[in-house]
């Protein structure tokens, strides 16, 4: 991995003044408009003078030093790193489609693959009626529990404000549920990662507002006790709702609809293969079943006839409202439409199948070799967990030890350190998109770490050793803080 | 089948090593009782197939002559912008996560927050949020933990300011209890008059939001209305188009007074301008950038400049212990991700137009805004509805119910802008028309012409 070993300076030591790109400046134009001096910027922003092959000389070597789906297997845990199709992002960067004002005449074309999308989001999800306007999973559960809230208000209950999730959810159940003015109970689940019954029962009550749940669990094994987690939670007039992060696992298998969920939001930059485009952008549609139809988030995409137009405040009087200027990640749903229709119904369902296969193989095989899964008596679902438990007690490593020497074999690094409650944890997601002999290899790469860390285990405290970086100090990172550059005085 | 490599003969060894016979078997700890039926969605199709029929219905949308910003601007794109982002070590990359093997997106990131401080007059930028609406929403979340001189909650939203970001904050803050009182414009000048803040003066108020330029395109007196807030103890909020800040003065140098703090306290904004496309309304990012003092208190991610261990410098998320994933319901926001194709695309834009290339296009949208407000209030039946310096957009009046005009307008190719009816029914017939350096002198004479034609057409045959 030697060809990763780049340096590149920062672009603005690159700049020189009076460098330009000037091709890509407008031509000037004449006239006598002009900013009032008071309101005038006093001198020009410090931004780097550079020329065209400078600009992408640089931001083309940046992109030599990152590991990406398109350069390495990626089977980083609850974030489904599948094949991003070519097609996806070709046919929605057709110049009419990337020309479109959002708020010009409806444009039918673009309106009928968001409408079809909605459709097919709402029949695979097993949901009543699905808005795509949520711009990440975030985002997504927020107009889930938002949705929750506004429907106990309609009824006058709105003392409801806690939400129920379990000690292994994702840092954003809680997160969101705070931004929607709720409390937050944990509660935990038992040895073998089901959601523990008898805490449940003891959780629920009057104060109820529902229940965040994801299924299969961030543990990587299916909640068997579903039905009955439902039934509790309804009885005590809570609602349920979906985490849709690992929706990759079940696809076409089972439906969150008839899990007896209320609300789900779904990743479609997981399970739908659109882009994670290093960090975002995401699409986090939200589907309800009947009791939360009132309160879905605009705009939403309805059909008068023939004629496709936006659903909005009119339509929806009840909606929690808009959650972005405009449409929401309109380019990123339509990469989803794409890859829907791509795939279709067989497609889909071996989605499922061949995600939890890969798991399954994978972790097999790393159980043959001595590694010890967190839920051995348990079926991985698309990923399952590593804990190193052991080996940190026997040889004094680490999982991010082991994360960074997986870097110098050529594989991105699992999750590491979720879900917390796991110690010396691996996260491991291999997706459908990989090979058996790619699998075969990752496999290969643990096994001869495993090697190195009875023999020579400093080849694991200090790597990576191939890296563009050695590993970098964080704690450096926060106490003295470097976060832009600044023009010498 | 699509995008599985799987061989009979490798699912066959698979199933062996797990010990099942079937992958249906994996699915057995999965009530019977659950599992799903066929799913009633189309069968897959080819990319060919899928080509035609998506080129068919882009085909169909057409490429209309575009006069509508509001908050979305149609600017040059360089060609390397997205033939660099589309690379797939950025389009197909995650969250840098693990440092060492992502310097290439922190270090772009870093730049990108260097950039955004550098337009903004700001001391720290984070890496971007959703949109320049829900950035507003964060930023007013953040203005509550920050002004602890404020218990009230109460933030001031001018009228002037975007309507749709009014409404996604409330959306968003609201839930926690967060009340927002609207400010109301100058009928004449189109801009917010320090007159209709002193009614608050020396009130309990967290922030008062300012919008430059504002929704309407107008200039608004940000000295004064920053110095006004900071003498009440009132953060200010400011949310700007990225573009203007080649020519405007950037917030971090609002206000005169020397017995107060200067410049905005928080600073977000729509960041499309800088090189993503329109795309029918997202995907965008939004843009952050505060004070050092507040950062600890800012949502989203940061990166940070470190050393390694052979004490070379690189690159890391930092300040983490703001976020939701080690925090959980204490964290400063829900948000995970950001928008970092988007500040990829941004990023190199900015290095192509530099501050040279910046302040053209500024300058030429500026002029031709003035251009098309001329030539279009020369129409019969049509004039400009505010005094107030303007940027690159314009209000107009008409003198009948715009939207049959805007349709007829439509039907010829031209979106002639946003009909403001609805949002400010207290203006009448009113528009809001913006043009960039994208639209020629020939663009704006077919759209005056098409608009006399439309609202006059007996003088226009005559």
């Amino acid at each position: 991995m030697t060809d990763l070993q780049l340096r590149e300076p920062l672009i603005f030591e690159l700049s020189r003044p009076g460098r330009q790109a000037s091709t890509q400046f407008p031509p000037p134009a004449f006239g006598s408009a002009e900013i009032p001096a008071h309101l005038r910027r006093a001198a020009p922003p410090a931004l780097p003078a550079v020329s065209e092959l400078q600009a992408v000389r640089h931001f083309t070597r940046l992109s030599q030093m990152n590991f990406s789906i398109d350069t390495h297997f990626y089977p980083l845990g609850s974030c489904t790193m599948k094949y991003n199709p070519k097609a996806c992002n070709a046919f929605a960067m057709l110049p009419e489609f990337l020309g479109r004002h959002p708020l010009g005449p409806e444009p039918q074309g673009f309106l009928a693959c968001m409408y079809e999308l909605q459709e097919m989001l709402q029949e695979i999800t097993g949901m009543q009626a699905v808005s795509l306007t949520p711009m990440a999973g975030a985002q997504g559960e927020f107009a889930g529990v938002a949705m929750i809230r506004a429907y106990h208000r309609s009824r006058n209950d709105g003392g409801r404000n806690e939400i129920i999730v379990p000690q292994a959810a994702h840092g954003t159940n809680p997160a969101t549920a705070a931004m929607c003015g709720c409390s937050v109970k944990e509660i935990p689940c038992d040895e073998n990662g089901d959601v523990d019954i008898d805490s449940l029962k003891a959780a629920v009550g009057p104060a109820t507002a529902g229940i965040m749940l994801t299924n299969p669990s961030t543990l990587g094994v299916f909640e068997r006790k579903i039905t009955e987690v439902a039934r509790i939670v309804h009885e005590a007039g809570g609602l349920l709702y979906y985490d849709g992060a690992n929706l990759n696992a079940i696809l076409g298998k089972v439906r969150p609809g008839d899990m007896g969920f209320d609300v789900i939001h779904m990743n479609l930059h997981k399970t739908f293969s659109t882009p994670h485009g290093g960090g975002g952008p995401g699409s986090g549609a939200v589907g309800v079943g009947a009791r939360l139809l009132p309160f879905l988030p605009i705009p939403m995409v309805g059909k008068d006839g023939a004629r496709f137009r936006w659903l909005t405040e009119r339509d929806l009087p009840h909606s929690i409202g808009r959650l972005s200027g405009f449409m929401g990640n309109a380019g990123v749903n339509l990469r989803a439409y794409i890859y829907m229709r791509l795939l279709g119904r067989e497609g889909m369902v071996r989605v499922a199948e061949f995600a939890t296969l890969n798991a399954n193989y994978l972790m097999k095989r790393l159980e043959a070799a001595g590694f010890e899964a967190a839920y051995p008596s348990r079926r991985a679902s698309h990923e399952f967990i590593i804990t190193l438990k052991r080996e940190n007690r026997l040889y004094q490593i680490t999982a991010m030890d082991v994360a960074k020497r997986l870097l110098d074999y050529g594989f991105h690094a699992p999750t590491t350190y979720f879900p917390l409650l796991v110690p010396e944890c691996l996260l491991i997601e291999p997706t459908e998109t990989e090979a058996k002999e790619d699998l075969d290899r990752f496999c290969d790469a643990l096994i001869a770490i495993r090697r190195e860390m009875e023999q020579e285990p400093e080849k694991l405290s200090s790597a990576p050793h191939t890296m563009p970086v050695r590993r970098l100090d964080d704690v450096r990172a926060a106490k003295q803080l470097d976060l832009a550059w600044k023009p010498a005085a | 089948m699509a995008f599985i490599p799987h061989t009979p003969d490798d699912i066959s060894r698979m199933l062996e090593a797990i010990g099942v016979r079937s992958i249906d078997d994996l699915f057995e700890e999965i009530p019977a009782g659950l599992r799903a039926g066929a799913l009633k969605v189309p069968e897959g199709v080819g990319e060919m197939e899928l080509g035609r029929l998506m080129s068919e219905r882009a085909a169909g949308d057409g490429r209309p002559l575009n006069f509508i910003g509001a908050g979305a601007y149609e600017h040059h794109i360089p060609a390397p912008v997205w033939a660099i982002a589309t690379r797939g070590e950025f389009y197909s990359a995650y969250t840098p996560y693990q440092a060492e093997a992502s310097q290439g997106t922190l270090q772009l990131i870093y730049e990108y927050q260097s950039m955004m401080c550098a337009l903004t007059g700001m001391e720290v930028s984070n890496a971007s949020l959703y949109d320049g609406a829900s950035a507003l929403a964060e930023a007013c979340l953040m203005a509550v933990r920050t002004n602890r001189a404020a218990t009230s909650r109460r933030i001031l939203m001018p009228r002037s300011v975007n309507p749709t970001y009014a409404c996604v904050a409330r959306a968003i803050a609201g839930n926690q209890d967060i009340a927002f009182e609207a400010v109301d414009f100058d009928r004449s000048a189109g801009r917010t008059p320090l007159e209709s803040l002193k009614p608050y003066g020396g009130q309990d108020i967290t922030a008062l939001v300012v919008q430059q330029p504002n929704f309407f395109g107008c200039l608004e007196e940000v000295d004064q209305l920053t110095d006004w807030a900071h003498q009440n103890k009132i953060l200010v909020i400011a949310v700007v188009n990225p573009i203007s800040l080649a020519l405007l003065k950037p917030p971090g140098h609002w206000g005169e007074r020397i017995d107060v703090a200067r410049g905005a306290d928080i600073v977000c904004g729509e960041g499309q301008p800088l090189g993503v496309p329109l795309s029918a309304g997202g995907p965008y990012f939004g843009f952050m950038a505060t004070r050092m003092q507040y950062v600890r208190q800012m949502p989203g991610r940061i990166v940070g400049r470190t050393l390694d261990a052979d004490g070379r410098p690189g690159f890391s998320l930092t300040l983490q212990a703001r976020e939701q994933h080690i925090r959980r319901s204490k964290a400063t926001s829900n948000i995970c991700t950001n928008q970092g194709l988007m500040v990829t695309a941004a990023t190199i834009y900015l290095s192509l137009l530099g501050a040279a290339g910046l302040e053209r296009v500024a300058a030429v949208s500026l002029q031709r805004t003035a251009d098309l407000a001329a030539s279009l209030s020369r129409v019969a039946g049509v004039r400009a509805a505010f005094t107030a310096p303007r940027f690159h957009e314009a209000v107009l009046l008409l003198d009948r119910p715009a939207a049959p005009v805007l349709a007829a307008l439509a039907r010829r190719g031209i979106f002639g802008g946003l009909d403001l009816a609805e949002r400010y029914p207290e203006l009448g017939h009113a528009i809001l028309v913006c043009a960039t350096e994208t639209k020629l002198a020939a663009d704006i004479d077919s759209y005056a012409g098409a608009l006399a034609d439309i609202m006059n057409p007996s003088r226009a045959a005559a």
